[in-house]
């Protein structure tokens, strides 16, 4: 079964609770212009293609099922995720899969600052580059991108685990560089092919926590400069 | 929050339509905040004659006693087209002169804008408000900033919209808060540049109007005030012939770009540029924190 929607003809709310009410299916949404929270707080196992540009909170607070954006996302696309999966065709703005807890969300273009902002548990694919302070508080989960990352990734991040294949304008205060495993290697492989996407993942870099701000020490105010001191305590 | 727009048509096939292209972007954001709304539009064309716009706030005076005094001060002649609380002057002598006049003179009346290409009108409440009582999708031109106001750094008035216009055929619109704008008006006021308002985001288009005098260009003026404005900010500047975009290095205020052969746009959202003609065919991106994007009819 599927049903198209047309926002040029129905109420941004009247498709909500039509995705709110349904248990299954594929819905097709035309002309979102940017419209705010489209398909936000899905609960069933639905399949959501948009067809147009998104504004913010797209996929928010996304419980199960999958959402396909073909065009870009504006800030908070899937900001809270929590299971299933969240993708745009295009780029996405600032503060993508902010807080998610869990589930996929592939970006195929370019992402904006903030991507994965405390992130808790989601994966994220990103076919570009992120922006500045992507992963900043992360605490759990994934991150792969193909392209560059912006000044300070990974700034006060917890546990959560980075791979990018390009260049790293510069790492977040406690942020670092790690060996590339093979459970590394085989957790890109299988993202990559979970985001369908192509990439060796031998080409990627892995960074994570330096733990040395997990408690407070005086001398951890600058963990940079404790860093290139041997970050040893 | 706060929404700001802008529009700047680099060919002349949209330039009939650039009011009520403005008009249906300011109304898109419009829930970004109700507080108060302004547009400034250049009409582009080659005029010889400067326009005062000035705001009367709610009032509709009688302009008479001002056409003849500025008429001496000026050494020039004067007319004044009225629009409800605003009203236009219009004459060959110098659009400087008469701010500062206005400005010294006449305490209950704003000078909104100066300048050969310019007309800037604001006012409390809704942008379609605004947009229905001053005739905004009527007027043609080559470019248009226009701003939707939640209040944060000074009162709800009309005078404390935006755009901010300090100098000549160059205004401002801002969404964010400058934390150092005091010290920064006081710098400003030793080099010659007066102020109406208590509002942050009017100083951060004196200084613009401060360095452009100066002899920077609209890019050098930018790229400086990277260095001497601390705060929050997302910028869009309209000059006679120009115009421009700055974000700051953290960028938590929105910014969308969309490009074609024919315009520019940009939007605090992308709901602003959706229904914009050729739209589908735009190249549409966020710009970079601490950049600056100029674009130019000069070019």
């Amino acid at each position: 079964m599927s049903t198209t929607i047309d926002l040029a003809e129905v109420s941004l709310r009247h498709l909500n609770e039509m995705l709110h009410d349904a248990e299954d299916g594929v819905f097709k949404i035309l002309n979102p212009r940017g419209a705010h929270a489209v398909a936000c707080g899905m609960t069933a196992g639905l399949v959501v293609e948009v067809d147009g540009s998104v504004g913010y909170y797209c996929a928010g607070m996304h419980q199960v099922g999958t959402v396909v954006v073909r065009g870009n996302s504006g800030p908070g696309l899937a900001e809270n995720i929590m299971s299933g999966t969240v993708r745009t065709t295009g780029n996405a703005s600032m503060s993508a899969a902010a807080t998610g807890c869990g589930g996929l969300v592939v970006i195929e273009g370019d992402a904006g600052a903030r991507c994965g902002i405390s992130m808790k548990g989601v994966d994220i694919v990103v076919g570009g580059s992120i922006g500045h302070m992507g992963a900043f508080m992360a605490q759990a989960g994934n991150m792969v991108v193909l392209g560059d990352a912006g000044a300070d990734m990974g700034d006060s991040i917890y546990e959560a685990t980075l791979f990018v294949r390009g260049e790293v304008e510069s790492l977040g205060s406690d942020c670092i560089e790690k060996e590339m495993g093979p459970e590394h290697l085989a957790v890109v492989e299988r993202l990559l092919e979970t985001a369908d996407m192509t990439a060796s993942p031998g080409d990627f870099r892995r960074y994570g926590s330096a733990r040395q701000l997990y408690s407070f020490h005086v001398d951890d105010i600058d963990a940079e400069l404790a860093a290139d001191a041997g970050g040893a305590k | 929050m706060c929404g700001i727009v802008g529009l700047f048509l680099k060919t002349s096939t949209h330039r009939g339509e650039l009011g009520r292209l403005t008009a249906d972007m300011i109304h898109e954001v419009r829930d970004r905040g109700l507080d108060s709304a302004g547009v400034a539009t250049f009409d582009g064309g080659d005029d010889a004659t400067t326009r005062i716009t000035v705001l009367a706030d709610g009032r509709e005076p009688d302009w008479s006693p001002t056409v003849e005094a500025l008429e001496q001060v000026l050494e020039a002649s004067v007319g004044v087209r009225p629009l409800h609380d605003h009203a236009v002057f219009e004459t060959t002598g110098d659009g400087r002169i008469a701010r500062q006049w206005i400005i010294d003179n006449l305490t209950d009346v704003e000078v909104l804008s100066y300048g050969s290409q310019i007309e800037l009108y604001k006012s409390v409440g809704d942008p379609d408000l605004l947009a229905t009582r001053y005739g905004l999708a009527s007027r043609t031109g080559t470019h248009a900033v226009a701003h939707t106001r939640m209040a944060t750094e000074s009162a709800v008035t009309a005078n404390g919209s935006h755009p901010f216009s300090t100098g000549s055929d160059t205004c401002l619109v801002h969404n964010g808060s400058l934390s150092n704008h005091n010290q920064l008006r006081l710098r400003l006021e030793q080099n010659g540049e007066s102020f109406q308002t208590l509002n942050d985001s009017e100083v951060a288009a004196g200084y613009v109007s401060w360095r452009l005098n100066s002899g920077d260009s609209l890019e050098q003026a930018l790229q400086a005030a990277l260095t001497d404005l601390d705060g929050f900010y997302t910028f869009a500047v309209g000059t006679i012939d120009g115009f421009a975009i700055l974000r700051d290095p953290i960028s938590c205020k929105p910014a969308v770009v969309a490009e074609t052969d024919d315009w520019v746009a940009m939007s605090s959202e992308y709901r602003a540029i959706a229904r914009l003609p050729g739209v589908a065919d735009a190249e549409v991106w966020e710009p970079e924190p601490a950049r600056v994007y100029t674009w130019s009819l000069a070019a």
